[in-house]
């Protein structure tokens, strides 16, 4: 993961422990603070518990250390089986002894208080469990419940605060997760003794679609973005998504492909797309954006490749049936399952679900190929921000897995090509296709805006669909063509 | 571990008081509750407990098995349910009612 890289010069200053969340450990620049406890409220069902598990299970699993596991509300069958699903073998690890679960169950009923007492019995426990493993890390999984079952507030408060001191002293990286508070962070009060680092999980609704958010309020020695950033709870579990970070050490592989046009891969340096680029088509209504990437997709799966078509516009059928009127047959890829349509309606769930569902599907048919058509629709579902966020994040995650990507995006007539939610930065090699009028005739014309890392063609050429496939050539123009060919 | 035996045969029609009092070594909570424990059993059960206390600084792994958390805490495996009583067992009243010999007001 390059966060630690990044970071490793910080290290010295203020030791963090990577939490293997994607995304979290950009954010907190390395991770939560090593050796103290840090507070992570929020309401019910937001994520607390998995924050914290994931926070230990990627601690045992991928940085050796092991971790000790205090539930108060779940035992270590429910956690095991809530978890599974994210593929966390719990007993597993149990066994290879790099985490402890402890489930302490308090009875209210069962308890009868009769004169002074502290809380050693949880001290010795947790001890117990830490010295037994070499515990680094600990999670306390909600230590508040302590206050529903012991009526003493004063014993437990005191008792809570040398818990935390003590763990400190132990150098125990540790989560403690505790209920969101009406008007302060947490319900009893856990942030004035837990000064170090406290998250705040947060899940809302708005106009039918919720979305999950996290935000730093507070981290000691160290500067921390004070956004609140989207995360995802996706079959992996959680995932932020930092709206700054774009990782800039994708391998760049040298690998053309072609675009399945033989005019276009001759405007493209003769040889095509770079393999794992991003490619952006814009154009308006009609102008054959979709069409475009049929070919490069059809010309893909000849090659053997696997493609990933997100539609949210048009059905499968739609699509199949438009694209055999210009001579590209792509059922067969569909039956031969290297072609994988995905329709929906972005409007259907919120930004954030689409991305899981982008994220989840690329992972099941591993595609070398991904088109998003087109990525336009998302503004009817999210802010100018947030979808450039999101676009951010796909662009980034698909180029990590060197995975090329074609974006088609709808562009109103007449407006400069610009209008690209801002994406365009992070786009390789950018189409336009546009409407163009002239003697009372309408032409589809087809230029290439840029194309990062090879030479190509300035020229405006013709962009024809016709039931032999589609056609590309020197636009029709009279009296400008000279000029157009000279450019 | 210390124990204390019953002084007198149990019979077994006789009800069996069967408690165990967990400490963490011998701090003035731990001895003050052991030896409030043993004055209110001599007074309300004579001969029909017993008493096993457990240092859980000596035996930590003890401490789950029966879910401590505070120090000192009394157990009453027997007669069921099981009851806990946390404390030093200074308040008599609250030790009776947790020992069931006496009516919760």
């Amino acid at each position: 993961m390059t966060p630690a890289k990044q970071t490793k010069k910080r290290l010295e200053l203020l030791p963090k422990s990577l939490t293997g969340i994607p995304g979290m450990d950009e954010i907190t620049g390395g991770g939560l603070p090593q050796g103290r406890p840090t507070l992570v409220a929020g309401a019910a069902g937001c994520g607390k518990t998995l924050f914290a598990m994931e926070f230990l299970v990627n601690g045992a699993t991928h940085y050796d250390e092991p971790g000790v596991f205090v539930s108060f509300e779940e035992n270590a069958e429910e956690l095991a089986q809530n978890v599974a699903s994210l593929g966390f073998d719990l007993k597993k690890l149990s066994k290879q002894k790099k985490l402890i679960i402890d489930y302490v169950r308090v009875e209210r009923s069962e308890i009868e208080e009769a004169g002074e007492y502290d809380l050693d019995g949880l001290f010795i426990r947790l001890g117990h469990a830490i010295d037994s493993i070499g515990a680094k890390r600990v999670v306390l999984d909600t230590i508040e419940v302590l206050f529903s079952a012991l009526s003493n507030q004063g014993i437990l408060r005191a008792e809570l605060q040398r818990l935390f001191r003590w763990l400190k002293d132990k150098g125990v990286s540790a989560v403690i997760t505790a209920e969101r508070g009406d008007g302060t962070i947490t319900r009893f009060g856990l942030e004035e003794y837990v000064a170090d680092c406290v998250i705040l999980l947060d899940h809302r609704v708005n106009e039918q679609m919720s979305t999950r958010r996290l935000r730093i309020v507070k981290y000691r020695g160290t500067l921390h973005g004070t956004n609140e950033y989207p995360f995802l709870i996706t079959k992996d579990g959680i995932s932020v998504l930092p709206i700054t970070s774009i990782g800039l050490d994708h391998k760049a592989p040298a690998g053309r492909v072609s675009t399945g046009i033989k005019e276009l891969d001759e405007m493209l340096g003769g040889k095509g797309y770079y393999r794992g680029s991003s490619i952006l088509l814009s154009g308006t209504a009609g102008t054959g954006k979709s069409s475009l990437a049929a070919a490069f997709v059809d010309a893909a799966c000849q090659r053997g490749e696997r493609c990933l078509y997100f539609s949210f516009e048009e059905s499968t059928e739609q699509i199949i049936r438009n694209m055999r009127s210009i001579g590209i047959n792509l059922s067969p890829h569909v039956k031969k399952g290297s072609l994988q349509f995905h329709v929906a309606r972005p409007t259907l769930y919120g930004l954030e679900m689409h991305l899981i569902t982008i994220h989840e599907l690329i992972k099941q048919h591993k595609p070398d190929v991904v088109v998003l058509d087109p990525i336009t629709d998302f503004f009817a579902v999210g802010s100018h921000a947030e979808v450039k966020a999101v676009l951010t994040r796909i662009i980034d995650f698909l180029k990590a897995n060197q995975i090329t990507a074609l974006f088609t995006s709808y562009t109103e007539e007449d407006t400069p090509n610009e209008s690209v939610v801002g994406v365009s930065s992070l786009i390789d090699t950018w189409i336009s296709l546009r409407n163009l009028e002239n003697r009372g005739e309408r032409q589809r014309g087809l230029f290439i805006l840029k194309s990062r890392g090879m030479p190509h063609s300035n020229q405006i050429r013709s962009f024809n669909l016709t039931d032999g496939g589609i056609k590309i050539g020197a636009l029709d123009l009279a009296g400008r063509r000279a000029e157009l060919n000279s450019a | 571990m210390e124990k204390s035996k019953p002084r007198a045969r149990s019979r077994p029609t006789e009800k069996i008081w069967e408690l165990r009092l967990y400490v963490a070594g011998q701090t003035p909570k731990s001895l003050a509750a052991f030896a409030n424990l043993k004055k209110i059993c001599e007074e309300h059960l004579a001969g029909q407990y017993h008493i096993e206390v457990i240092d859980l600084l000596k035996k930590p792994q003890l401490a789950s098995g029966d879910q401590i958390l505070a120090i000192p805490t009394l157990v009453r495996k027997l007669p069921a349910p099981i009851r806990k009583i946390i404390g030093d067992l200074s308040d008599t009243e609250r030790v009776l009612v947790g020992l069931n010999l006496r009516e919760q007001k």
